[in-house]
Formats: C-alpha cells, sequence, structure tokens
C-alpha cells in the first residue's frame, strides 16, 4: 500500500511530538512538577500514531492509563495536557483527573482508564452508539497485554462480535503487566490467537514499526467502515522505561531491554524517510526543535496556570 | 381512575419514554421475546425491534460497559441488569466508571444511563436473589438511586430518571413485583422529580421513613396502632435515597418528636443509618426519644419459609420499636 507523503510526515511529526511530550513529563514529574502516577509511553509511539492516523475527527478512540501518545495522536492540545498533569485548573479536566482520566469528547477521545481493560466494553457501546445513531463513525480501542486477560476482554469482544460493531481492538503488547511477564499469564503465543474465539480476525503486527502499523489498522478500520465488524490486532512493541515513574524496571532482563530499544521506533522510521528521501536532516532538525518549543509552552502554560478554587472540589458530580 | 400494578407503570414508562426519544434504548438480558423477567415489557421487542431492545449475552460488565460508552456518545441506554445482586459482576462499571467520570474529565460529559433491577426479600429466592444493595450503593457519590413503593411513583420516576442526564439506579422490589399491588395511575402523562419524598400518610406521634416494600408494612402498622391505640404515625417515603429530601424528614419530626427508619437492608451501612446521623445531626433538638432503626440484621437473606420470614423486617418489628419510644 502506497502511503501518502503527507501522511507519512504527519506520522513522523507525530512520533516525535509524542516522544518530547513523554521525555518532558518524566523531567517534571522527577522535578515534582507532577504530583500524580504517570506512565510513559516512550518506545510504543509507531502503535498510537500507525493506528490513529487513519481516523477522522469525528471517529472515537479508547485510551489506557499508558494514554498520551493516543490523545497527542487524536489531536490532543499538549498545553492542556501538561496543565492537567500539573492538576492546574485549566487541564483537560479542570485538573480533578490527572494523567489517568484525561478525556476530550470533542476530538473523539473518551478517555483514558485507570482501570486496566475497563475501556474494551466501554468502546464496544461507542460502536454500538455509532450503528444506532446511524453513522459511520469507527472506535479504536486500546488496550494492554495485561488487561488481554481480564474478564471484560471476552465480554466486551464477545459483544461486539456479535453485533458487527465498528470497532478496532489494538492490544499494545509490551510483554510485561507491571511485572508480571506474558510469558506466564498467556498460553498461547499471540493475544490476538484469541480472535478465533470469537470469530473475528487477529492479526499480529510489529508495533515498533509505524507504517506496518499503519497497513494492518487501515485494513481493520476500513472493515469496521464497510459494517464487517470487529479485528482484533496485537502490536507487539515495548516500553522503554518503568510501568510508571518511579517504577526501576529491574524485573526485566537488561538484554530484552537492549534488544528492544535497538528498534527504537523513531530512528528507524525516521532512517526510512530519509532513504526515501522523503526528508532531509535539516528537515528532521527542524521537526524536532519545534516539537521541543511546543513542549516548552505546555510547561510554560502549565507552571503559570492557576491550581482550581478549593470550592470547585464538590463541581461535576452530577450534571 | 384506572389502576395498574407496578410491571404494567414500568412497561408503560419505558414505552413511553422510547416512543418520545429515539435515543431510548434497552439494553440486558432476557429483554426481548421473553419481555423481562416478569414479563413486565412484553411487547416492547416487537414494537420497537431489536435495534432498540437488545437482548445480550450473559455479560453484565458489556452491558454495562456498552451502555456507558453509548451515553458519552449521544444516546439514553436503560440496562436491565435482572437481579441486584448480579450488579457485583460488573460492580467496575458502576464503582469506576458511570459514576466517575463526569468528575474526573471535569464535568465535560453527561452520563444519561438508567439501570433497572429487582431487589429486595420474600420470593425465597436465597441469598444471591434476595439483597438490597442501596446502602453500598449510597456510598458511591455521582449516583442516584431510587426505590418505588407503587405503580404510580414506579411510572412517574422512572420516566424523570431515564431523562436525568445522570446514572440512575431504579430497584423494583421483587416482592411488589410479583405480587403486584395495584395503584391509580392516570392515563395522562406525568411526572416525578427525583429527590421529593412523599408522605403517605399523615400523623402526629411518631415519625416512620420507609422505603420500597417497608411502605405498604408501614402502613399496616400504622392502620393497626391508629385502631387499637390512637397512636398516629407519620409516614414519609423518600422514593429516592439519593438525592435525599431530608427536609421532609426533619420537618415531620419536629412535629411529631420521634423517628423510626424502617428498611429492608442489612442494619450496616444502611439508608437507616444514614438517615438517623442526618437528624441526629440536624434535627437533634426535635427529639423526644432515641431515633430507631428497623432493618435487618447483618446476615445473608436465608432461604425458606421460616427464616426468610424472620430476616425481613416486618409490622410487629416496627410496633415494637414505636412501642420503645412512646
Amino acid at each position: 500500500m502506497a502511503i501518502e507523503k503527507e501522511k507519512l510526515l504527519w506520522m513522523f511529526r507525530t512520533m516525535v511530538r509524542i516522544r518530547r511530550f513523554e521525555e518532558r513529563v518524566v523531567r517534571e514529574f522527577a522535578d515534582g512538577n507532577i504530583p500524580g502516577s504517570v506512565h510513559s509511553y516512550i518506545g510504543e509511539e509507531a502503535v498510537a500514531t500507525g493506528a490513529i492516523a487513519h481516523l477522522k475527527k469525528e471517529d472515537y478512540i479508547m485510551s489506557t492509563h499508558r494514554g498520551h501518545g493516543h490523545l497527542i495522536a487524536k489531536g490532543g492540545e499538549t498545553e492542556k495536557m501538561m496543565a492537567e498533569l500539573f492538576a492546574k485548573k485549566t487541564g483537560y479536566c479542570l485538573g480533578k483527573g490527572g494523567s489517568m482520566h484525561i478525556a476530550d469528547l470533542d476530538i473523539g477521545m473518551l478517555g483514558a482508564a485507570g482501570i486496566v481493560g475497563s475501556g474494551i466494553p466501554i468502546a464496544t457501546g461507542a460502536g454500538l452508539s455509532a450503528v444506532l445513531r446511524g453513522t459511520d463513525q469507527v472506535t479504536i480501542c486500546f488496550f494492554g497485554d495485561g488487561a488481554s486477560n481480564i474478564g471484560r476482554f471476552h465480554e466486551g469482544i464477545n459483544l461486539a462480535s456479535v453485533w458487527c460493531l465498528p470497532v478496532v481492538f489494538i492490544c499494545e503488547n509490551n510483554l510485561w503487566a507491571v511485572s508480571v511477564p506474558t510469558s506466564t499469564s498467556l498460553n498461547v503465543p499471540n493475544v490476538a490467537d484469541r480472535a478465533v474465539g470469537y470469530g473475528i480476525p487477529g492479526v499480529v503486527v510489529d508495533g515498533m514499526d509505524v507504517t506496518a502499523v499503519y497497513e494492518t489498522v487501515g485494513e481493520a478500520v476500513a472493515r469496521a467502515r464497510n459494517g464487517k465488524g470487529p479485528t482484533l490486532i496485537e502490536a507487539k512493541t515495548y516500553r522503554f522505561r518503568g510501568h510508571f515513574e518511579g517504577d526501576s524496571g529491574t524485573y526485566r532482563p537488561q538484554e530484552e531491554i537492549d534488544e528492544w530499544m535497538k528498534r527504537d521506533p523513531i530512528n528507524s522510521y525516521q532512517k526510512k524517510l530519509l532513504e526515501m528521501k522523503l526528508l532531509t536532516e535539516k528537515q528532521v532538525e527542524a521537526i524536532d526543535k519545534e516539537a521541543l518549543a511546543e513542549m516548552d509552552e505546555a510547561v510554560k502554560f502549565a507552571l503559570e496556570s492557576p491550581f482550581p478554587e478549593l470550592e470547585e472540589t464538590l463541581d461535576n458530580v452530577f450534571t | 381512575m384506572r389502576e395498574i400494578n407496578i410491571r404494567q407503570a414500568i412497561g408503560e414508562a419505558l414505552d413511553e419514554e422510547m416512543a418520545r426519544d429515539p435515543a431510548v434504548f434497552i439494553i440486558g438480558e432476557d429483554v426481548g421475546p421473553m419481555g423481562g423477567l416478569m414479563g413486565e415489557i412484553g411487547g416492547l421487542y416487537l414494537k420497537y425491534g431489536i435495534d432498540r431492545v437488545r437482548d445480550t449475552p450473559l455479560s453484565e460488565a458489556a452491558i454495562l460497559g456498552a451502555s456507558i460508552g453509548a451515553a458519552i456518545t449521544g444516546m439514553r441506554p436503560i440496562a436491565r441488569m435482572r437481579f441486584a445482586d448480579f450488579l457485583g459482576v460488573a460492580w467496575d462499571e458502576i464503582m469506576n466508571q458511570m459514576t466517575k467520570m463526569k468528575y474526573m474529565f471535569g464535568g465535560k460529559i453527561k452520563m444519561p444511563l438508567t439501570m433497572d433491577a429487582l431487589s429486595g426479600a420474600g420470593r425465597r429466592t436465597a441469598a444471591q436473589h434476595s439483597q438490597s444493595i442501596e446502602g453500598m450503593m449510597m456510598s458511591i457519590p455521582g449516583l442516584k438511586i431510587v426505590l418505588p413503593s407503587n405503580a404510580y411513583d414506579a411510572k412517574g420516576l422512572l420516566k424523570t430518571a431515564i431523562r436525568d442526564d445522570n446514572p440512575v439506579m431504579f430497584f423494583e422490589h421483587k416482592f411488589l413485583m410479583w405480587t403486584g399491588p395495584k395503584s391509580e395511575v392516570p392515563e395522562e402523562e406525568y411526572l416525578i422529580p427525583l429527590g421529593q419524598a412523599d408522605i403517605k400518610r399523615e400523623g402526629n406521634d411518631v415519625t416512620v421513613v420507609a422505603t420500597a416494600a417497608m411502605v405498604t408494612r408501614a402502613l399496616n402498622a400504622a392502620e393497626q396502632l391508629q385502631k387499637e391505640k390512637g397512636i398516629s404515625l407519620e409516614i414519609i417515603d423518600p422514593r429516592t435515597i439519593v438525592p435525599f429530601d431530608k427536609e421532609t424528614v426533619l420537618k415531620s419530626v419536629e412535629k411529631t418528636g420521634r423517628l423510626v427508619v424502617f428498611t429492608e437492608e442489612c442494619e450496616t451501612g444502611s439508608f437507616a443509618g444514614h438517615v438517623a446521623a442526618i437528624v441526629a445531626d440536624e434535627g437533634f433538638d426535635y427529639l423526644d426519644a432515641p431515633i430507631k432503626r428497623v432493618n435487618a440484621p447483618d446476615t445473608p437473606v436465608p432461604y425458606g419459609v421460616v427464616l426468610e420470614d424472620y430476616w425481613i423486617p416486618n409490622e410487629e418489628k416496627l410496633i415494637k420499636a414505636i412501642n420503645q419510644i412512646l
């Protein structure tokens, strides 16, 4: 499949922006500006980017606790994201949700999910809603390998399958559910193998290769949009950092970490684009500089924003 | 005026709201050809079709999860959960998702989602099909809870619940559903606001706050005490426990000076305890006697005739408590 140049460059910019955002989050967390838990998406950028590249603004995504990358790819504003992480009033959730609970319905972001696996049936519901309202909206549901062992994986995907709903389920298999490896929690080689139990396609893709993700998800999105039902995609990927900031991740063998870090999805994609002469070194630098400046702005905005008023604690329980 | 039972009232409420608003749909187990466990929504499947009356696999978490996803994207689902006890299978959807998303997301979503389920004892269904869990649910911020005691209230409250933009738990007491006492229900449309208690019987000596199936029993006790001893009870049915109309209760206690809270719940962590705390806190000066709670013991609901009937609070236990404070 030939991918348009514009799309290829958008994917590169998006991955760089996600990386720079996450690196900045790591720093701000260490500096004590982010009070709550954050889960870094560094290493997994190709999955969100290659998948969401297919979506329209009105399409939906359901994210996870490791959700910054999904939101940036869907069009989230980094200033509001950073402000939310800083627990500021100007954040996406008025400083009430934090990293694990950002939603933006205006761009189809149905929410990050602090409880692993909880997003799966919710995504099924968004798919049902699109069918009932007669739109062609597609929902992409992200979740991890850990979530694939939760009952709602079964319930949510089965329901989407029997009702033939336009949902693409993407398992970001980074091999570790916090400290427990998939090798001890899964008795089949791939999460995607489970698709056979739901009578839907199950596809494994290299989650470190953004164009591979793009192509695989493209077929699934087209299938969903054409009323052919859901697909289960498993993107093999790796988180370069611990489960959350503060987790050293030492339960993972160093050789494994080194091996995966050699396959950095941004480095390899950059190399590819340079080889294809779609980008020059100079342009790469410019894109990176722009991303760094964007994150400077985001942090500045977050730092300068006020905290919520104490009375706001009581707002937003009910409509 | 015509008289209908609570099953018919629920069927009519769902029918009218589905006719009124195309965003309303029903999702759950046995909602299709079976028409609900007690046939209460029979016919809706044929009238509205399988798109809007959706029989699901036996997947409570998926029923509520999908309802949440549909609710935040413009639909107005009614999730029929059959037995209140089964809500435990989808507790995360209730405790962590539908009730928290609005707050976590800074108020930027609506969650127009109504759940209904049979609750309560009295049908010999034992420990896993008989619980009243409103006390447990009441401690989750962000959930409205409705406990109707008759057909008239059930219809007006359910219609309001469906139009509400927040998650609402609507409990149908299975003893009322099964025995089907009738009440006068007008043909024409009406709504009952959530958070407005109803004084089911006016009186001067003791205030009794009763919910669901206990309302009828409280009215029986009131009749008996009036006849035998000339004691007059004021029976208040809060109808919704979240939001709770505490003003009506405090006003009544100001008049009577005495309060008994009469509910079919395990005593610990109950709505009854909450009412007692509010009146002790805000109405202490009105009280001439200790507040009494008449609830069920802190045990699972036992099976059978003898033990279950012993477990359920009744007129006799209520009258005993009243005699203690008079």
